[in-house]
């Protein structure tokens, strides 16, 4: 039986899984699943509606789902619903609470944007709720406030910010921040809402329509006016007024919905709905795609499902013959946002890491065997998402931050597994749980400020050395931060229970010198790599930069410890405490250097990481000196000479 | 061998000593990581690497005092201890090639660091679309040049560096009939007419000193030093021109004034000027055409690529080189890089690097990823076979 437990857990988590790859459903008659996939060019790249919907989302107000405390179902089924009332409906968009404005961000822009105690406030009609916001389990207060709410301070923000932003980001204040914010959350909304029409138009499709009817008669007025002959002013009248409304369009515009024309070689000049329209005084004729979209909004708001899913089916039809292959990586795309393997990872790792944890305690083959399937069945989902957003983005895996977070994870637990096949004690188990579940944490934070696939600035245009370098260097972190919570596995095992036996002692040892040795290998090699990468784009081999020092404060570290260890200038517990330190370097090297705002390699201020960072270095110094307690004190080593 | 001979070698073999310099160098690294905020990338250099020890004044003094070892001190002493460590412990065995290729590796990128930080020099060529280049300019040093014009066929040039404006005094230069008082220097100031209000609001409170150029219409107004990497300091200052008849006038000079101010004297026509150092060089460059790429719909840089004509005084080279991002040109024992542009892309800013000791590192890296390679190789197969006897004794 037992043999078959942790077989049957596998299954179990692996058809869970599985399950996740389905494709998506509709919940209503409308087939926004298709509607999702259709792709517009944004920041460089080519997306499906789905992703920017998603990304926009977590911009505006930090999660995916659009909802109330107090009311029951969420406002949208899916982030493509809510997006398409964006575009279509934006009367209907104005109402959703979509805005994160918190109290505890900064209570100044709540006073300014005009929001009372009485907005906040959530009234909860049964007394269990009402006793579980005052523990914070369910929210005591709204964060979320809809444009609507929003709208009569709108001037007041723009001077506000207006104010703020010639200051340097680093020396704003917290209003100053979160005004700027703010501001940038309400430009990118409204961006949105002039993407594929004029969102005051009372139907835009009739709107164009009667555009096109009175373009001859207006080009001829506009003619005579300019030869200062007699002509129709109301027809001049109407088409100035359209070309302002386009003009509009096109400047502010976020989605770039309309493809290039077949006589157009370039097939990345993508333009604005807007820029299309603006295009008709030449041409004379609308734009059909403009007229897609517009006819699509007309569907969507007059709830006309089977023309709504006949007008994007024929639309991807139409996309299909240039656009097929792209396409193709839409659908993948969506169908990677809505799988959602790095959340799904996340919850295996946590289950992994009880699972192993109480393996120390009970039933060490049982418990064992399943966490280390369940790790590697995450292991195995989160190598599927970086491939996958490595096929997307033609890149290898780490370009940015977020990128990083995910793949000093992946390294990490990839050398986990390592040690639980060799070892079988769990030990690798844990740390893998600890350290996927954490780091996929991080990213999930550093995927808030945006669209995770970026295109790379110019001189990080280079795949030879985001290969090499980069990648080489992440591992590098990865392992010192593997070998530093092995060292706190043994420390807290040690000093906290009496799990900690000397044949367990003596292998998390030898783990942590490998780990520490692979460390040193690869942060060394990569170090370097990167010097060379900075001798070839901007002219030295080192210049000291903030990244550079932290990167090379590793690889000194690594060789403190092994010259240390060499030495016998540490034994086994100096060099826990050891490892344990190299935690501290290598956040600070990883984080901490983007913190000071200086360098070539910055990512701007983080205010709330560098809280988390702070605690995190205290409470890694509270384990070194836990470490340095004498042996009578552990528990493990008590009646024991060690 | 004597007590204090052997006391010298063990402090110096020491793995000891290789523990405490490492982990030196991580405070000094921290420290002078943080120490950039303030100080900026090139004051950081001087201050904590390339230096005996790192100085402090003596609060409220400007007394300064060695606080705590510097680069050179650190990585001299890492040197030596590497190499009497591997002279002393030294065996000529497979097992221990691994280490022996890695240090070596270190000692010569050690060694690079230093020939890099005594004989690097780096500087901006400036080109117009259409322009051509025979020199690039330092972007941290200046220098006074005074030039004689009276031959239309050449110019002869004196180059005064300008730590010697900034030691005060006056120059005599056998080139020159005339003395060079130097009525006062700042290291940094800010120019503005004199009808106009000055920069940062107050206006200088003297009257002018220049009593000729365009120096009696132009306001000085002394900044601090900035050490921001992408802000120059723009020195000004007072030059009295002495013959031996007595004063020929004071100019005011800065490399913001921009055109080399004129005047005649003892029968020859000269041109005055504070300028950014220039290093001449036996070639050309011309720029034919740069680009500059965006990803579409937005104002992300994609490319920036310099299309140039080069062509050597002695005419054996004649041939169009293209430099963009991540690709530059090799050329003299210098390296053209792409560094910025200006607004309006019809200028490419390349950097010009000299730096002899370049190829160094890239030999050292091959050296240490050898070694390490092997040595942990040689470990692992270690452990691997320790494991699989394990095994076998324990299944067994």
């Amino acid at each position: 039986m037992n043999r078959w437990i942790p077989l049957i857990v596998l299954i179990l988590a692996a058809g869970w899984l599985a399950s996740s790859l389905r494709p998506q459903k509709n919940t209503g008659a409308m087939d926004l699943a298709a509607f999702g996939r259709l792709p517009v060019l944004v920041n460089g790249r080519l997306k499906p509606l789905d992703t920017v919907a998603r990304t926009s989302l977590l911009m505006l107000q930090g999660r995916q789902r659009v909802s109330d405390p107090t009311v029951a179902e969420p406002f949208v089924a899916t982030p493509a619903e809510w997006l398409a009332d964006v575009l279509f409906n934006p009367a209907k968009a104005d109402t959703y609470p979509t805005f994160r404005l918190s109290a505890t961000d900064s209570p100044e822009l709540l006073t300014l944007m005009g929001i009372t105690e009485a907005d906040t406030r959530i009234r909860y009609d049964s007394a269990i709720l009402r006793t579980l916001a005052l523990a914070d389990f369910v929210p005591g207060t709204r964060t979320r406030f809809s444009f609507n709410q929003l709208q009569p301070k709108l001037a007041e923000l723009d001077r506000q910010a207006q104010l703020a932003e010639p200051i340097d980001p680093q020396l704003r204040t917290g209003f100053q921040k979160a005004v700027v914010q703010l501001r940038e959350r309400v430009m990118l909304y409204q961006r949105l809402k002039h993407s594929v029409q004029m969102p005051d138009s009372a139907g835009f499709l009739s709107e164009i329509l009667r555009f096109q009817q009175g373009l001859p008669a207006g080009i001829t007025a506009v003619r005579a006016r300019q030869k200062g002959e007699p002509h129709d002013e109301a027809a001049f009248q109407a088409l100035l007024a359209a070309a302002e409304r386009y003009d509009i369009m096109d400047k502010h515009g976020y989605l770039l919905t309309i493809p290039p024309d077949a006589s157009e070689p370039n097939p990345t000049a993508w333009r604005t709905a807007g820029h299309a329209l603006l295009e008709t005084f030449e041409t004379q004729s609308l734009n059909p795609n403009v007229m897609a979209y517009a006819a699509l909004g007309s569907a969507w708001r007059g709830r006309e499902a089977g023309q709504f899913n006949e007008i994007v089916r024929l639309f991807r039809e139409q996309l299909g013959k240039r656009f097929g292959p792209q396409l193709a990586k839409s659908d993948v795309e969506t169908r990677f946002n809505s799988a959602e393997p790095f959340y799904k990872s996340m919850q295996l790792y946590a289950v992994a890491f009880l699972l192993a944890l109480c393996s120390w305690l009970r039933w060490p083959a049982v418990l064992g065997r399943s966490a280390f399937y369940l790790t590697l069945l995450a292991f195995v989902a989160t190598t599927a998402g970086i491939a996958t957003r490595m096929w997307l983005e033609g890149r290898p895996p780490v370009t940015n931050l977020y990128s990083s977070a995910l793949f000093v994870g992946w390294g990490s637990v990839g050398l986990c597994l390592i040690l639980e096949r060799t070892y079988r004690n769990a030990i690798g188990s844990v740390a893998a749980g600890v350290i996927g579940f954490v780091t996929l944490l991080i990213a999930h934070h550093l995927s808030l400020s945006g669209d995770t696939l970026e295109m790379m600035r110019a001189v990080l245009d280079t795949n030879l050395w985001l290969a090499t370098h980069v990648v080489v260097v992440t591992i590098g972190y990865a392992a010192t931060f593997l070998a530093g919570f092995l060292a706190l596995i043994y420390v807290f095992r040690g000093v906290l229970t009496r799990s900690l036996d000397r044949g367990t002692a003596d292998a998390l040892a030898r783990m942590v010198y490998g780990i520490v040795c692979f460390a040193t290998l690869c942060s060394l090699i990569g170090t370097v790599l990167g010097g060379i990468w900075a001798d070839q784009s901007w002219g030295r081999f080192w210049g000291w930069d903030p990244k550079e020092n932290g990167a090379v404060m590793i690889v000194l570290w690594n060789a403190i410890i092994l010259h240390a260890r060499w030495g016998g200038l540490v034994r086994q517990r100096g060099l826990m405490g050891l490892a344990i330190f190299g935690n501290i370097i290598t956040s600070w090297s990883w984080f901490g250097t983007n913190m000071l705002g200086v360098g070539l390699h910055s990512y701007g201020f983080m205010d709330a990481a560098f809280w988390w960072l702070a605690a995190f270095i205290l409470t890694q110094v509270a384990a070194i000196a836990l470490a340095q307690m004498p042996l009578a004190k552990w528990r493990s080593f008590q009646n024991k000479s060690a | 061998m004597t007590p204090l001979v052997r006391q010298f070698r063990d402090f110096f073999v020491s793995l000891k000593l290789t523990v405490v310099l490492l982990a030196l160098s991580i405070v000094l690294i921290f420290w002078a990581t943080l120490a950039q905020v303030q100080l900026g990338i090139w004051g950081v250099q001087e201050k904590f690497f390339h230096t005996f020890f790192v100085l402090e004044n003596i609060p409220g003094t400007a007394i300064p005092v060695p606080v705590f070892p510097g680069g050179y001190f650190l990585g001299g002493l890492l040197i030596l201890n590497l190499v009497a460590a591997h002279l002393y412990r030294f065996k000529l065995e497979w097992k221990k090639a691994g280490i022996q290729l890695t240090h070596l590796g270190l000692i010569l990128l050690l060694l690079g660091e230093l020939i890099t930080s005594l004989q690097q020099v780096e500087s901006n060529m400036r080109l117009p679309e259409g322009g051509t280049m025979r020199y690039s300019e330092s972007y941290r040093i200046n220098e006074l040049a005074i030039l004689d014009t009276t031959n239309p066929e050449f110019n002869e040039v004196v180059a005064i560096p300008e730590a010697v404006l900034a030691d005060g005094g006056s120059i005599q230069h056998p080139k020159l009939p005339f003395q060079i008082r130097i009525r006062d220097y700042y290291p940094n100031a800010a120019l503005a007419m004199r009808n106009q209000p000055a920069p940062g609001g107050q206006q200088a409170a003297t009257g002018p000193l220049a009593t000729a150029g365009i120096g009696p219409r132009v306001a000085v107004t002394p900044l601090r030093l900035t050490y921001k990497q992408d802000e120059r300091n723009a020195p000004a200052a007072h030059l009295e021109f002495v013959g031996p008849e007595g004063s020929l006038g004071t100019w005011l000079v800065s490399p913001l004034l921009g055109m080399p101010q004129k005047f005649d004297y003892a029968g020859r026509t000269w041109e005055i000027a504070l300028r950014f150092k220039r290093y001449y060089y036996p070639f050309a460059l011309t720029l034919l055409d740069f680009t500059h790429e965006k990803y579409a719909g937005t104002d992300i840089p994609k490319n920036f690529a310099s299309r140039i004509h080069l062509k050597t005084d002695d005419a054996r080279e004649d041939r169009e080189v293209l430099i963009y991002m991540n690709n530059p040109l090799r050329h003299a024992g210098l390296t053209f890089y792409q560094a910025s542009f200006e607004k309006g892309d019809k200028v490419s800013i390349l950097q010009v690097v000299r730096n002899p000791g370049w190829v160094l590192p890239y030999i050292s890296c091959i050296m240490m990823a050898l070694g390490l390679l092997v040595q942990f190789g040689i470990h692992l197969l270690g452990f691997v076979r320790q494991r699989s006897a394990a095994a076998v004794e324990s299944s067994g």
